[in-house]
């Protein structure tokens, strides 16, 4: 699956400045120490299970999957895990690598504000210190997050450069990880960003595949035949794919955020409508204009409001093994919704993007057909957005689509 | 031999220490960079830095980020740098070295890239975002042109990572003074000196040291450390500031002098 140096085929690599090179080939051989250590296994299994609350419940959402009449819909519960989405199982990771490598300062950037409270919770566990970069954007937009990882004892960078989203706070993230380079670790919140970051986050995420994999095995007796999880950076359906993708009766579809619609160039739509090139540190699908200038990126959902994507994922779909689609604001509002009236599951808005798709797919399959959609994260944070959006708002920035 | 080689050893000729300025194109026009560049070369400056604006400028600090803002905002293409850089060619016989990250280069198409900045008369590249492991290609194609790719060496650098970039290297090596992005700071960091020192044991190549020099004085601390001094803030403060262009060649003119009254003190 992965050449030398951290390549996905032609994707990824480390195009970051020397100053980083030295930081990250010492990761890298941290992390290949670390990974095979029983010990760090053990320790960090006994946290996902008694302090994050794996494993989540492969739900089968009998009601939906009635009103849908179609494909049986299983729900992978990441938005049952300690702070609310899978972001935990990475955060948790990485802050015991870091306390293994020595290194007391942890660094993140946050967009929905999930990875930062992952991170702030991680560091508040394991007696670091944090300090997460946020777009001055998203602070407005999830300032609940704000207050929790102050409340965790991080301290929060509000930053106003750029679009003042997720893009520019990991720029900044990396700007100050270059000044404290050898005391501070950088907790990368997703699949993005130089090798070693997105082997190694997968890796962290895996458990969401491997969990899935036994327990459709448990309740179906067979593998599902479709999984779908939504894409901003990629990390939950990296996480979810990744023991999949051996199985080559398994489809396996990531769903974009097209944001008011791709036609109208707001949107978060890397794989769909992107091109070859290089962010953060790795080479991917990017948004991007003939110069080579970043696009900014559009989604209702912050988590996903990304003009990037991880590295694999580019391999996966030009490879053929999986496939990318995307969802508007509006679909994944009106997904947003039915999920928590037929199932009394109020979702993520990011995970919202991959229940709306499976609205659109369930009712074309047939009833012995199965579908595990990765519920990556719980809606709380969202539903002040959602109750602020009026409907013709949506519809006025949808036209052309 | 390289037009920067040729350059440096002129400078060393004389017994003096180079002066590297950098400008970020079309901060806030192009007919602005352009008329300050001449300005520039005649106050003294012995290779002039063009940047070409990025959007995500992660090595950068935000004065730097701000003049690229400022010339995006304007609407500054890649196209009307090259037509900038072959334009001063024609005026001016300071060596052009035009500095952009990766992606620039990348959407481009490397060798479209390195052909188009050859037919403009861009002596060298320097490409903060981009270590050793990923340079190949960029650097056979800079090569086959006749183009230097000038390496960034940090003080994080290990010393095989130095081996290493001091064989890949040509033209000139630059020294960045500290861990951190670019931008003025008080002082030169107390580590600089063994810093450098360790930086040439592996290379004979002229050595210069950027990151953070802003004003006469550091430039010559820097100076005698090294055989040359970057300034790419502390100018574009003054640009930022609005200074006159006179006013701004001659403090780059009091940077050059700085460093020519060390070289005749030692």
């Amino acid at each position: 699956m992965m050449a030398a140096d951290g390549y996905f085929g032609e994707f990824g690599g480390r195009f970051v400045p020397e100053i980083f090179m030295t930081a990250l080939l010492e990761l890298e051989t941290a992390y290949e120490r670390y990974k095979k250590d029983p010990f760090f296994k053990a320790e960090l299994g006994q946290y996902l299970t008694t302090y994050a609350g794996r494993p989540t419940p492969l739900y089968y959402a009998k009601r939906l999957t009635e009103y849908l009449g179609g494909g049986k819909i299983y729900l992978k519960r990441e938005d049952l895990n300690h702070t609310g989405s899978h972001k935990i199982n990475n955060s948790l990771g990485q802050t015991l690598l870091a306390q293994k490598m020595g290194k007391r300062k942890i660094i993140a950037e946050t967009g929905a504000g999930q990875h930062g409270v992952a991170s702030a919770t991680a560091a508040a566990l394991l007696g670091c210190e944090c300090t997460v970069f946020m777009g001055a954007e998203d602070v407005r937009r999830q300032s609940l997050n704000v207050f929790r990882m102050r409340l965790l004892g991080a301290k929060v960078v509000e930053v106003m450069t750029g679009t003042q989203t997720l893009k520019d706070a990991v720029n900044e993230a990396m700007r100050s990880w270059a000044a404290e380079v050898q005391d501070s670790y950088y907790v990368i919140g997703s699949v993005v960003g130089p090798h070693p970051y997105p082997t190694m986050v997968r890796d962290f995420q895996k458990i969401i595949g491997e969990e899935a994999k036994q327990q459709i095995l448990e309740q179906e007796g067979r593998l599902p035949d479709y999984l779908i999880a939504c894409v901003g950076g990629g990390s939950n359906a990296m996480g979810l794919f990744y023991p999949f993708v051996q199985e080559r009766g398994v489809r396996m579809i990531g769903v974009e955020a097209a944001g008011c619609g791709i036609k109208t160039g707001k949107h978060a739509a890397s794989l769909n409508a992107g091109s070859k090139g290089v962010l953060h540190g790795a080479l991917s699908y990017i948004l991007q204009d003939e110069d080579g200038q970043i696009i900014p990126a559009h989604s209702i959902s912050a988590g996903l409001d990304y003009p990037g994507v991880g590295p694999e994922h580019s391999y996966l779909q030009d490879s053929g093994r999986a496939e990318y689609d995307y969802i508007t604001d509006r679909e994944a509002l009106s997904a947003f919704q039915l999920l928590s009236r037929l199932e009394g599951i109020i979702p993520a808005l990011e995970s919202a993007h991959a229940l709306a798709y499976v609205m659109k797919l369930a009712p074309s399959l047939s009833p012995e057909q199965v579908l595990v959609v990765n519920l990556s994260g719980r809606g709380d944070k969202d539903v002040q957005t959602v109750s602020k959006l009026t409907v013709s708002k949506l519809l006025g920035g949808e036209a052309g689509e | 031999m390289s037009k920067i080689t040729q350059t440096w050893q002129d400078i060393k000729a004389k017994g003096q220490k180079a002066l590297i300025v950098y400008l970020s194109c079309g901060d806030p026009s192009l007919e602005y960079t352009e008329k300050l560049a001449e300005k520039l070369s005649r106050a003294g400056v012995d290779f002039l830095e063009l940047g070409i604006p990025y959007s995500d400028p992660v090595a950068d600090g935000p004065i730097i980020q701000r003049a690229s803002q400022r010339a995006l905002a304007a609407g500054i293409k890649i196209e009307q740098i090259f037509q900038l850089a072959a334009s001063l060619r024609n005026k001016i016989g300071t060596p052009l070295i035009l500095m952009t990250y990766f992606n620039v280069i990348y959407r481009h198409g490397i060798e479209q890239f390195v052909f188009k900045a050859s037919q403009a008369g861009v002596a060298g590249l320097i490409v903060p975002d981009l270590p050793l492991e990923e340079a190949g290609l960029l650097k056979k194609t800079m090569e086959q042109a006749g183009l230097d790719l000038i390496f960034l060496a940090a003080p994080t650098s290990t010393a095989s990572r130095l081996q290493k970039i001091g064989s890949l290297a040509s033209g000139f090596l630059y020294c960045v003074s500290v861990t951190g992005v670019t931008g003025s700071r008080k002082q030169l960091s107390p580590d600089l000196a063994a810093f450098i020192k360790r930086v040439g044991v592996y290379t004979d190549l002229p050595l210069a040291v950027g990151f953070g020099i802003s004003g006469p004085d550091m430039a010559r601390q820097a100076a005698q450390l090294a055989d040359g001094v970057i300034v790419g803030s502390a100018v574009i403060e003054k640009i930022e500031a609005k200074e006159e262009l006179d006013e701004i060649a001659s403090y780059v003119a009091s940077l050059k002098e700085a460093l020519n009254k060390e070289a005749h003190n030692s």
